[in-house]
């Protein structure tokens, strides 16, 4: 078997896998910080049932997100070992500044959200719950640092040295911030956070309708429901704009992927919006696509006589495999959509009150929930496939950066082990869940009992 | 430059310590976890632990990115070196990791049995692995010109690191006694410092051997003095850790086991200094402090985040201690 292809689909498991859970956590993490807060205001017990109930689902998820999460830090040195040669002098500092900065903090203040409710006052009981969700959206900007330096290096020269009579090539930093704030760090991290912060809010909105629609405990689901609308209108509007910004650093710094992401195979001013279409890598074409002219240059430009760069501009082995970026970014894009439909449709229902009164739309709500999680899957799949064939943009090809020193049949047996292991954690990730709904939030006279 | 790379070698030592000494005292419960009899003696062991060991395993995150940092082909030779052992120490993680949170979720013996048989077991993988890892690299492992491993799965299992696997365990075992005693109460505090005298004969029994024949790579070292000191170091206090723990001091005896942690690693990184992973086919090969580093900047950019960093988490680990200082409530059943 290909030894490239191998260590590629060992990574594309763990990361798709790992990363079911992070969003989640940043989601619902500032959420359980919104209603520790309320309660720390105004002291309605109905919000300490909400932060109780909520940061159990929290706790289950957490710990998948941290199990999983040694592996991808791991694999770079086990799978990637030419890769780790040529970019650690770059790509290790921010993986170390997560662990100092971000890591530490919320496994600390975890600990006293998940068991120290007795031993600390409510002051700190609230602070540790802020500390969690910023714990969690700072690890997300060092490892975003890290990928956006992938996509588009910066504050770096390449140097060639001789190491045992080998020719090596390494990148080396000669610009920390430059490297850090690279072009496409802040409008990447600002749709990271959006996005992972749809799947926390859309997650409550959706398992709430479900619980209300199961008939069981409807009076705690209903208020759980009510507020999550608003954060889920205002979330996925947000994350559509940085998006938007986003797509317009594509464009300029890494234009054979918006190229593949848009379809696009000839340079053109007045280039089309393909809303589908199967792109053909090898004839270099799309069929049966439906398009709306001019779109695309004029979301890029801002006007239809923007020329947007082609494919054929790149030789063949420079490009992304089209039909798989193309996809990816559209299905994100159209699930974006859903997302905003659903909670427009929400908040029109929630000013004129009627927000849990229409089964239909709980059941559209409910059936909403895995959506995030997929949009936030297929975004990154976007992003990283459209990089290929690079793993470090134009410095560095994918089949060059794999561990020469590991046999095939290990990555083999190690992609069996993920597969077998991830397979029952998510059986048992759904399991509790449910289970957790089943038990439902602890009564309101219990939580005042155990305050006093 | 020099200075810095010194700096960084020592800064990952203290990483590494850090981890050794945290995360291997709930490392070392999770083998005791084998040996409690009753559920709720089990269920207090995992209580002792459950607030801590997230933060004490995220040393261990920050130890694989600093020297991913600063000595990247160190990184890349030995983890892809290593590469079976590292699948097994992540099986074995991620499993005591889920382990810990989900087995108290759900009442229910088959659940309770199958997650407390995964922590244990979780637990000793990776302390066995830990110690035939750096059995290895003292060794010195077989590498061509970049550095990629060349020596195949089974020549990592010779007997010197084997025995340092070993070692590790029963090391932890010891530690985790200790830990154990201090933090539970009543007869099961009672049976932990039994556990933590049999553990401590078990060490200094693996612990002999190996060193009279790792003793060697002390002396082959460019720096023949200190190794040895830290040696003799790790004898006397872990001697004193008995003493303590024969007392019934739990606090002292958990501290001495820590700073014979802390010596038994400082030996081993002056047995090896300079080198990091010394080449076993051709010594010209081997990585060393100062031909396998990052560049000067990077080693002072991450110097900055260090010196800002550290403190503070010394600050969260000291204050999470402090938060969950009391004794753990044993339910006899």
């Amino acid at each position: 078997m290909d030894p490239v292809l191998l260590a590629r689909v060992q990574f594309a498991l763990t990361i798709m896998f790992h990363y079911i859970f992070p969003p989640m956590t940043i989601g619902l993490g500032w959420m359980i910080f919104m209603y520790n807060t309320r309660y720390q205001e105004n002291g309605n017990p109905l919000f300490r049932q909400l932060a109780q109930f909520w940061t159990k689902i929290f706790a289950i998820t957490f710990v998948i997100g941290v199990a999983t999460g040694i592996t991808m830090e791991f694999q770079f040195g086990t799978n990637w070992a030419g890769y780790s040669r040529f970019v650690g002098d770059i790509f290790g500092a921010p993986l170390a500044a997560e662990g100092v900065f971000a890591f530490f903090l919320e496994s600390s203040f975890l600990g006293i959200l998940l068991y120290g409710r007795k031993r600390v006052s409510q002051k700190m009981y609230w602070f540790s719950s802020f500390m969690v969700a910023l714990g969690a959206t700072m690890s997300a900007f060092w490892i975003v640092v890290a990928n956006s330096w992938q996509q588009t290096p910066a504050g770096y020269e390449v140097v060639t040295e001789m190491v045992n009579g080998v020719e090596v090539q390494k990148a080396v930093l000669v610009n920390f911030w430059e490297a850090v704030f690279n072009p496409s760090t802040l409008p990447r991290y600002s749709h990271v956070i959006t996005g992972a912060l749809t799947v926390g809010v859309f997650f409550i909105l959706g398992t709430s309708a479900w619980q209300i629609l199961k008939g069981r405990n409807t009076e705690f689901f209903r208020m759980s429901m009510r507020t999550a609308i608003i954060p889920c209108f205002a979330v996925i509007m947000l994350t559509m704009v940085v998006g938007h910004k986003h797509g317009h650093q594509v464009a300029e710094t890494q234009p054979a992927k918006l190229a593949a992401f848009e379809g696009i195979w000839e340079t053109q001013t007045h280039a089309p919006l393909m809303l589908f279409g199967l792109p053909d890598q090898e004839g270099e074409k799309n069929h049966f696509a439906i398009q709306v002219p001019g779109m695309v240059s004029l979301m890029v430009g801002g006007k239809f006589d923007t020329e947007i760069q082609g494919l054929k501009d790149f030789p063949p082995e420079d490009r992304p495999p089209v039909a798989i970026a193309f996809w990816s970014f559209h299905l994100m894009f159209y699930m974006g959509m859903w997302m905003a439909l659903i909670a427009f449709i929400g908040v029109i229902f929630w000013l004129n009150k009627k927000l849990l009164d229409h089964r239909v739309y709980l059941k559209l709500c409910a059936f909403t929930v895995p959506i995030p999680f997929l949009a936030n899957e297929v975004g990154w799949v976007a992003a990283e496939v459209g990089r290929q064939p690079w793993v470090v943009y134009n410095l560095l090809r994918t089949q060059d950066a794999i561990s020469k020193a590991v046999p095939a049949g290990q990555v083999l047996a190690s992609i069996i082990m993920f597969s077998l292991m991830y397979a029952l954690l998510f059986g048992l990730w759904i399991y509790l869940l449910k289970n957790q709904f089943r038990k439902g939030p602890e009564s309101i006279e219990s939580l005042e009992a155990e305050a006093k | 430059m020099e200075a810095l790379q010194i700096t960084w070698f020592l800064l990952i030592g203290i990483l590494i310590i850090g981890y050794a000494i945290l995360d291997g005292f709930d490392l070392g419960v999770g083998f005791w976890h084998l040996f409690a009899k009753k559920k709720g003696e089990r269920t207090a062991f995992i209580h002792s632990i459950e607030p801590f060991w997230d933060g004490n395993e995220v040393w261990l995150l920050t130890a694989g990115g600093a020297l991913f940092a600063a000595f990247p082909p160190v990184y890349a030779t030995v983890f892809s070196g290593f590469y079976l052992a590292m699948m097994l120490v992540l099986l074995g993680l991620i499993f005591r990791a889920v382990g810990i949170e989900f087995r108290n979720k759900i009442e229910n013996e088959k659940w309770v049995k199958a997650w407390d048989i995964a922590f244990s077991f979780g637990s000793i993988l990776p302390t066995v692995l830990y110690g035939v890892a750096i059995g290895n690299v003292l060794q010195g492992l077989e590498l061509n010109a970049i550095g990629d491993y060349t020596g195949g799965f089974f020549a990592l299992l010779n007997p010197f690191a084997l025995f340092c696997g070993i070692v590790g365990l029963t090391m932890f075992a010891h530690h985790g006694a200790l830990y154990l005693s201090m933090k539970l109460d009543g007869d099961i505090a009672q049976n932990a410092q039994k556990w933590a005298q049999k553990a401590w004969y078990a060490f200094l029994f693996t612990l002999m051997p190996t060193l009279a024949y790792g003793v060697k790579f002390c002396i082959s070292g460019d720096y023949r003095f200190l190794p040895m000191i830290f040696i003799v170091l790790t004898l006397v206090v872990n001697s004193a850790s008995f003493m303590f723990n024969k007392k019934g001091k739990a606090q002292a005896a958990f501290i001495a086991s820590s700073v014979t942690i802390a010596c038994l690693m400082l030996a081993v990184a002056t047995a090896l200094f300079p080198n990091v992973v010394p080449c076993t086919n051709n010594p010209e090969w081997g990585l060393t402090v100062f031909n396998s580093s990052s560049s000067q900047l990077t080693l002072l950019s991450m110097l900055i985040i260090a010196l800002i960093g550290m403190p503070i988490v010394l600050g969260y680990t000291v204050f999470i201690h402090r938060v969950f200082k009391d004794k753990v409530k044993v339910d006899n059943k």
